[in-house]
């Protein structure tokens, strides 16, 4: 769970900091889009990369997707099936100090794989494409993000994003034992502000394309 | 008197070889039989209790191949009342170079004890203390240690050097928690058999020999026999008759007791010890009562008002009105006399009615002192996990307020007789630790008990009770015999009968009013016309229990009222014992104190020349006179003083 | 003062169980919260009812053996054992809702009293040093840095009464477990069983039923004896070593 979080994890950054190149309009966005697809030519052929990347990011997702399932029926096993629900008691059903992040986990993370796919069809594939398709990355998220309910999702998606980020980030630490009792605040500290700084990094674009900084 | 009880022939200790006492111990292992490894497969041990004795002589004899049954009435083995201690363990290492030595810890316990111990056996306690610290280091106790990584040790009352092992306030958990892992250990490598929440309800005797017992399974209530070649009990001590005591809620006398109603001798029942820094009860509905560490009087000054039933904050008594009696009556000493001297002078003041708290039964330590003098930082670093507990109880908090302490009974040095080889004078049963009388004569020293008991399970009994089961394995006997068959419908029928007699008050207001005759009369001071009055209330308590004790539910189930009745049922006979015990000893030793055998300082006054021995009592009936049987006590290596703290 | 119970009430293991509402109006603020129980049950038996069956036995913190959820807590609102939470941290009026560790690795035995002997085999898979009596060199010849020592003893306090588990969104016993294992990978007398140890006693734990951890921290913000998150950290430490070296 920690290691393909992790893959995950390094995949978002770069993948934010290629967005960002929006701002440089539409021959940079779109060059660096076809940089992706021949990255480590001659080495490797058209698309090699691409392709790597995209076998290496699916299996990541489908292992960190089973571990989760795994842990959740372990759960749902281990509290007969009530979760944190099994107390007749209604007071303190948030815990003592659990975060909201740590709540949203597993319907969080439903929420994104959900989301990804929805993203994949419509700017990768295209199959979705309101406000109007094209061959050119740019025009595609130019003419997505100018639609108010596109951002919307966009945002509440990002938003799961980060809350997931918040505790995966925390978690992965400790599940790789590198946690100690006096690193543990910075780590949350840490983990708090790569949430915040990768929700905000991919919110940037789709709002500079609605509120009509960018196109 | 001799309506009470009468007297039988004088019992010795034959299991202990004469000659220089340091050689004794070898002497003995080496006159012990032995049993083979291939023979220890098929001998079988029952052992009752999973404290430091218990656990640590389970997971021994199960390493050393024996086929052992470990029972315990708690859930896990890793709850007995053993993990409550807090101070430390006493081991004659020297490893401060301080004129320690085995001589010296055994000079210490047989006069800690106020010599009604038997030499012999401390000795060898002093001895083997030396190995246990070895052994727990290794099976990983974090003991506190130094910078270097070397072990801290820290000074206990009442002796010169420094020899207490110690984990900060924890010590008996981390020690329990060794020997509780080792049990798990043998339990995993199929040797010990594990039952929690089992309470053995009797024991099976049969041609003489203990052969087995007979439990109740605490969850189902089916009563079950279980044989072996040695039953051993290692159940603890029995200070709960008096219902307000530093033992846990579940510590009780019964497997002693029924072991006693079998035949085995009762050995000084009346010697307990009260601890006199204890937070002192806020309530009639109080359960049981928590012990502070002793250190607290290093800096705390102990004081009551001058005026009787003066109500006032203490704060606003001035310095001219209070009493620091300790100060006043032992100039040298001051707060520092030993425990029994300070909980007898608490009692003193109170009963005089100048105690403070609800029921005016606490006396103020008071840290205002010390907190001007060292700064408050300075006690906090000191204190603070005390004062934590301290407020987290009574909810005041003693930077501000001085602390209530009031004396409560934590130890009982009285238990079975055994002899030298921990064997009762029932052949087949071995008695160790605090259930056992063997170690402390009249009076334990701090940090001693948990060295008995590790000493007792790890060191004493694997190589003594070889020697009897040499013997074995004994003839296959099972539920049919007619003495199991008799001893089960025995339990059987009492239980029925106190789940009939559906009377009008609780157990617990039984155990209760118990316990306030026992405190009253058989506490920190005795008189020999308090004493008679106790028996007598006792006598009649008893009856009206068995007349009108509310037991509700069935046996079947997991009855914790049941439970309760039949622990307080023996508690009621045993009270009587103590009595009895406590009112034939006309002379005041250790924690018994008779008020009528006192110097003009008001300390205890022995009387070696008529009670330089140890009662072992024999049963002979509920309400009928025990028989009593002295073993005589003999020093030749310690000389008898009389204690002086002025 | 006056307090509503609503309190579990289940006959045996079998049983359905249900919250049951009493009501007490001479509660003392200094008794503790079983001392209070102790007074319901005195009442209860003379009202011929049945008492409300709980674990308790030491009442001075350290035994481990009581514990009740209250009001959705374990051991209430104080961080520290039911037997050492005491009625001043209530309100007159309050309603407490009492209820019994909640995990299928403890079956309900009666009412509030659970069956934790998991934990015991949890120990018995490896949560020991195996030192057979007599073994043993002298205590100093292997000196402990008093840091080590340190953190060995603070994991050593757990009294394994599994709030750790009754807290736990997963119902996981990992901070149990790894309380184990870092007092005994701290101190060099447990280095060489370490390995073979942290995977047999994780084994044990998910066979026994425990949830994994997902490191969400209730089990630390409740544990009477704060035992830190962090020996969950070293035990992933050991275990991840542990299947790296493939020593076990």
């Amino acid at each position: 769970m920690a290691i393909t979080g992790a893959i995950l994890v390094l995949f978002l950054i770069a993948h934010m900091y290629g967005n960002l190149m929006i701002f440089g309009g539409q021959e940079a966005f779109d060059e660096y889009s076809h940089h992706l697809r021949v990255l480590g030519a001659p080495m490797l052929p058209t698309n090699g990369f691409l392709w790597i990347m995209r076998v290496v990011l699916l299996a990541s997702v489908l292992i960190h997707m089973y571990a989760a399932f795994t842990l959740w029926n372990r759960a749902r096993q281990a509290t007969a099936g009530k979760g944190s629900r099994r107390y007749h008691s209604k007071k303190n059903r948030t815990g003592v100090q659990r975060t909201y992040a740590s709540f949203t986990m597993r319907w969080g993370g439903v929420v994104i794989a959900l989301f990804v796919l929805y993203h994949l069809l419509h700017l990768t594939t295209n199959h979705i494409a309101p406000g109007g398709a094209s061959d050119s990355p740019y025009e595609r998220v130019v003419n997505g993000f100018q639609i108010w309910w596109v951002v919307l999702t966009y945002f509440i998606s990002m938003l799961a994003v980060g809350f997931h980020l918040r505790h995966g980030l925390w978690s992965a630490v400790q599940t790789l034992g590198k946690n100690k009792a006096r690193r543990q605040r910075a780590i949350n500290a840490v983990a708090t502000a790569v949430a915040v700084a990768i929700t905000v990094g991919f919110l940037i674009p789709p709002f500079s394309v609605l509120f009509g900084l960018v196109g | 008197m001799t309506e009470l009880y009468t007297e039988g022939a004088p019992i010795r200790d034959e299991k202990a070889p004469d000659g220089p006492i340091a050689e004794r111990w070898d002497k003995r292992r080496f006159s012990a039989r032995l049993v083979n490894p291939a023979n220890r497969r098929k001998l079988s041990i029952i052992i009752v209790g999973t404290g430091l004795a218990g656990a640590s002589a389970a997971a021994t004899l199960g390493e050393a191949g024996y086929n052992i049954k470990s029972f315990c009435y708690q859930d896990s083995p890793r709850r007995a009342h053993s993990i409550a201690a807090q101070g430390g363990i006493n081991a004659a290492k020297n490893y401060r170079n301080d004129g320690d030595s085995i001589y010296r810890l055994f000079y210490d316990t047989v006069k800690g004890g106020d010599y009604r111990a038997r030499e012999s056996n401390v000795y060898r306690l002093a001895q083997v203390s030396v190995e246990i610290i070895d052994q727990c280091v290794a099976q990983g106790v974090p003991f506190a240690r130094e910078y270097g990584g070397l072990l801290d040790n820290r000074s206990f009352g009442g002796v010169q050097v420094s020899r207490t092992f110690y984990a900060r306030g924890q010590t008996g958990q981390q020690l329990l928690l060794g020997a509780y892992q080792a049990l798990e250990r043998q339990v995993a490598a199929g040797t010990v058999e594990m039952y929690t929440r089992h309470e053995m309800l009797d024991l099976i005797v049969v041609d003489g020999r203990a052969r087995g017992i007979i439990v109740r399974d605490m969850v189902t209530g089916e009563i079950e026999t279980h044989f072996a070649d040695a039953v051993v009990l290692a159940t603890g001590g029995y200070g709960n008759v008096f219902f307000l005591s530093t033992n846990a809620m579940g510590s009780n006398v019964t497997a002693i007791w029924r072991a006693h109603r079998k035949g085995a001798f009762f050995a000084n029942p009346c010697f307990t010890q009260i601890h006199p820094t204890c937070i002192p009860v806020s309530g009639t509905y109080q359960s049981k009562l928590t012990l502070m560490s002793e250190s607290l009087r290093n800096d705390g000054r102990i004081w009551v008002p001058k005026k009787k039933g003066d109500t006032r904050d203490p704060r606003d008594i001035p310095e001219e009105e209070r009493d620091y009696y300790l100060e006043r009556m032992y100039p040298a000493f001051g707060n520092l006399v030993p425990r029994d001297i300070a909980s007898r002078a608490a009692k003193r003041v109170c009963d005089e009615g100048r105690g403070v708290g609800p029921g005016g039964l606490g006396v103020y330590l008071d840290f205002a002192d010390a907190i001007k003098r060292m700064g408050r930082d300075a006690v906090e670093a000191k204190y603070g996990n005390l004062f934590d507990m301290y407020e987290r109880i009574t909810g005041e908090n003693p930077y501000e307020v001085p602390m209530r302490i009031y004396p409560a009974v934590h130890y009982t040095m009285g238990g079975l007789w055994v002899d030298y080889d921990l064997q009762s004078t029932i052949p087949g049963l071995f008695v160790i630790g605090e259930a056992n009388f063997s170690d402390h004569g009249a009076n334990r020293l701090g940090a001693s008990a948990l060295m008995q008991g590790l000493a007792d399970g790890y060191f004493v009994l694997p190589n003594t009770i070889n020697d009897y089961l040499a013997d074995g394995p004994f003839e296959k006997i099972d539920e049919n015999h007619p003495e199991v068959k008799e001893a089960v419908e025995g339990v059987r029928a009492r239980l029925e009968k106190l789940l009939s007699i559906n009377g009008s008050r609780t157990v617990d207001s039984f155990h209760r009013e118990l316990g306030k005759i026992m405190w009253d009369y058989c506490g920190m001071e005795r008189t020999e016309e308090g004493l008679r009055k106790a028996i007598t209330l006792i006598r009649e308590l008893r009856d009206e229990f068995w007349r009108d004790v509310k037991v509700t539910g069935v046996n079947e189930e997991l009855n914790q009222t049941l439970e309760r009745a039949h622990r307080v049922a023996d508690f009621m006979e045993l009270a009587e014992l103590m009595c009895i015990d406590a009112l034939h000893r006309r002379e005041s030793c250790g924690g018994h104190f008779r008020a009528e055998s006192q110097t003009e300082d008001g300390e205890a006054l022995r009387h070696d020349d008529e009670f330089a021995y140890v009662a072992a009592w024999e049963f002979t009936g509920v309400g009928e006179p025990p028989v009593l049987h002295k073993e005589a006590l003999e020093y030749e290596y310690v000389e008898m003083k009389q204690r002086s703290y002025k | 003062m006056r307090i509503t119970l609503r309190v579990w009430r289940q006959k045996s293991r079998d049983d359905e169980g249900r919250m049951v509402t009493y009501e007490l109006d001479d509660v003392n603020e200094n008794m503790s919260f079983l001392e209070m129980l102790d007074v319901l049950n005195e009442k209860l038996t003379l009202q011929g009812e049945d008492p409300i069956a709980f674990d308790h036995d030491c009442r001075e913190g350290i035994c481990g053996a009581c514990g009740v959820v209250i009001n959705g807590v374990a051991h209430g609102p104080e961080v520290t054992t039911t037997c050492q939470l005491h009625m001043r941290s209530f309100k007159d009026g309050d309603v407490i809702e009492v209820e019994p560790w909640r995990a299928k690795a403890f079956p309900v035995i009666k009412d509030l009293v659970v069956d934790r002997s998991a934990f015991d085999r949890i120990i018995q898979a490896g949560g020991y040093i195996s030192a057979p009596t007599g073994t043993a060199p002298d205590a100093h010849s292997v000196p402990v840095p008093k840091a080590d020592a340190d953190r060995a003893f603070d994991a050593a306090t757990c009294i394994g009464c599994g709030a750790c588990v009754a807290a736990c969104p997963n119902a996981s016993a990992m901070l149990f477990t790894a309380a184990k294992i870092t007092h005994l990978g701290m101190l060099p007398q447990g280095q060489p069983e370490r390995a073979s140890r942290v995977v047999k006693m994780v084994n044990q734990h998910d066979e026994e039923g425990f949830g994994g951890c997902t490191n969400i921290g209730e089990c630390a913000a409740v544990c009477p004896k704060g035992i830190p998150l962090d020996t969950i950290s070293q035990l992933n430490n050991d275990l991840l070593s542990a299947l790296a070296s493939g020593k076990l």
